[in-house]
């Protein structure tokens, strides 16, 4: 059976709203990272269901709470629903994870109860801010390799950033999600602010560059572990998932995991 | 032994092997089942498509694969294997040392095997320690912090459990102490592989050497911070030297942090075997420049020299192995090629 066109137009819509929700850790759209298994919608009930899936069954579970309480905050956002499910799957600690973000309890007290009494919204930020190293680590060695001076870096304005084009695919893709934590955390909203500043609001100087720099790629470098880790494994895991036995779904279409048309016809006889 | 492409011989020890047996029949749970499957993603992951083992290989090889892999097919002079229990997830352990030394036994001149306790078992990890050294007379431990014990989902080498076991392990000559600070595969939310707890262990504990194995990844800045203090830390480059393959500039990053941060003397290799095997490791490593931007940001370089200290000579100082006169006692019982 194949959605209807409506359902198809509204898990569309909820698709699009999940590209703006990141793995933390790695800064990335779930949807990019192929995360999100499965896409369900009712528009008589005006009911969502989402499923997922990590890299491994080990991922930390503050990722994993991190990343279903933000999946069905983004769903819950859209006008026309009304109940959301999000299930996590293979993971070993499921039935926590599907509990909290399905339950009626607040995100806060079941992230603080399961994680060791950490706070939401304390690790909510510090991993803002390592997506902010991250973003704007690229854009300065960007601006760098297309010979900027250290004293024009550090002076430039937001305006004069905004003019900069970059040619290169990572820079470009970074410089919008840059600027929009920069505006989100309020550390520079006008043309004349200084598109430069640390994640705690102070002034890049000339002289400090190069170690500021250093720092940033210390960042990174954790980042970037985890990345190329989660990225292997991801990419061996996912090739398990089978396609249901209503055929394939948007989700699955988007996955690539739709089989070649010819797929299960006998071989064609050696000529 | 690693011969370079003009002919001069390098001394390998391969800090970190392994001989485990993850394999269904000794697999008590799920979790041991993950656990394997979660090394096995390593593996697939990381290694050249030529390097690849099958899954049943993969969870249980034979004494004849180590052999081989390590010493015949590999450059390793000698390996140093790991003890790892996971009791909760393990029937037999995970690798015990019981199981390593048995198959060391064959070739005893190639194998120093490094015990193991978990100090959340108090009086009994003491004895243990104790048992350990009487019948295995062993130089080393691995520590795993984020060990399951029943309730508990981790521990810190700074609690006070634990130093009773490293006084004791001061006391009996027990000098190398392998930590696992890598990447979490285990589901804490407290992070069991945080690095802070060697700085504390490691300043209290001046005689014991503090090999940091994965080099603390993915908290490298961390590690290399503490590490920079203290005169007895070092790092393993398990986990950490495979991205030479898959992502040669990214390792050149993590390299050269460490030569900046600890030096060329506190490097050690590790194979991380059988997740990988040391042959191409080696080859790839001898082979490998940091890529000139990143040394000269760093101002750091890898020469040949840095090359064969990190490669055998660190490990050998703090195994007190005479490599002279090891190389000698090694081609005089060359590498053994099993009768089919």
């Amino acid at each position: 059976m194949f959605l209807s066109f409506q359902e198809t137009e509204l898990a569309n819509e909820v698709w699009e709203c999940l590209e703006h929700v990141t793995d933390p850790e790695l800064d990335e759209p779930v949807t990019d990272m192929g995360f999100i298994e499965d896409i369900s919608v009712d528009p008589q009930k005006r009911k969502v269901e989402v499923e997922f899936r990590l890299p491994t069954y080990w991922c930390s579970p503050n990722f994993a709470f991190l990343m279903a309480f933000d999946i069905r905050i983004a769903i819950a956002a859209l006008p026309w629903v009304d109940d959301v499910k999000v299930t996590l799957n293979d993971h070993c600690f499921v039935d926590r994870v599907n509990e909290g973000v399905n339950g009626s309890r607040d995100f806060s007290s079941v992230f603080a109860e399961y994680c060791d009494g950490e706070s939401l919204d304390a690790v909510r930020l510090k991993f803002l801010e390592k997506a902010f190293v991250r973003r704007q680590e690229t854009v300065l060695l960007g601006l760098e390799s297309k010979g900027y001076s250290g004293e024009s870096i550090v002076n430039m304005t937001l305006e004069t950033f905004d003019e900069v084009h970059f040619s290169n695919l990572e820079e470009a893709k970074q410089k919008p999600r840059y600027r929009s934590l920069l505006m989100s955390r309020g550390l520079a909203t006008l043309p004349g602010d200084p598109a430069f500043v640390t994640w705690e609001g102070n002034r890049l100087t000339k002289a400090g560059l190069r170690d500021y720099l250093a720092q940033l790629r210390g960042v990174r470098i954790n980042m970037e572990f985890n990345g190329a880790l989660c990225r292997g494994l991801q990419s061996t895991r996912y090739k398990e998932v089978e396609i249901g036995p209503d055929g394939p779904t948007l989700v699955d279409f988007i996955q690539n995991r739709v089989p070649p048309r010819d797929a299960g016809r006998e071989p064609a006889a050696p000529t | 032994m690693y011969k370079t492409k003009d002919g001069k011989e390098i001394f390998v020890v391969d800090g970190h092997t392994h001989f485990w047996d993850g394999s269904p029949e000794n697999q008590s749970n799920v979790h041991g089942k993950q656990f394997i499957d979660c090394f096995y993603a390593y593996h697939t992951n990381l290694s050249p498509p030529e390097q690849l083992w099958e899954k049943s290989r993969f969870e249980k090889y034979s004494e004849d694969d180590v052999y081989r892999d390590l010493f015949i097919d590999g450059p390793d002079d000698i390996a140093i294997i790991q003890s790892t229990y996971l009791r909760d997830f393990y029937k037999n352990g995970f690798s015990s040392i019981e199981r390593s030394t048995s198959m060391a036994a064959r070739h005893p001149e190639r194998f120093i095997v490094n015990g193991s306790f978990d100090p959340r078992d108090g009086e009994k990890a003491l004895e243990y320690i104790h048992y350990m050294k009487e019948e295995f007379d062993i130089q080393g431990v691995k520590m795993y912090t984020a060990e399951w014990n029943g309730e508990s989902k981790g521990w810190a080498l700074n609690d006070p459990a634990a130093y009773k076991c490293f006084e004791l392990c001061d006391k009996l000559g027990i000098r190398n102490v392998h930590v696992h600070k890598g990447p979490t595969i285990i589901p804490l939310s407290k992070d069991a592989f945080d690095v802070h707890d060697v700085d504390y262990a490691a300043t209290d504990f001046q005689n014991l050497n503090w090999i940091i194995e994965h080099c603390g990844l993915p908290r490298l800045d961390d590690f290399c911070w503490i590490a920079t203090q203290e005169t007895n830390v070092y790092a393993g480059l398990a986990v950490a030297l495979p991205f030479i393959h898959t992502r040669p500039r990214y390792f050149g990053e993590v390299i050269a942090e460490l030569l900046f941060w600890i030096g060329e003397e506190k490097i050690l290799f590790g194979s991380d075997y059988a997740i990988w095997t040391p042959q191409w490791l080696v080859e790839k490593f001898w082979d490998y420049q940091i890529p000139d931007d990143i040394a000269q940001e760093r101002g750091v370089e890898l020469t040949d020299e840095i090359k064969e200290k990190i490669l055998g000579l660190n490990a050998a100082k703090l195994y007190n192995i005479d490599v002279e006169a090891m190389k000698e006692k090694l081609n005089a019982a060359p590498v053994q090629i099993a009768a089919e």
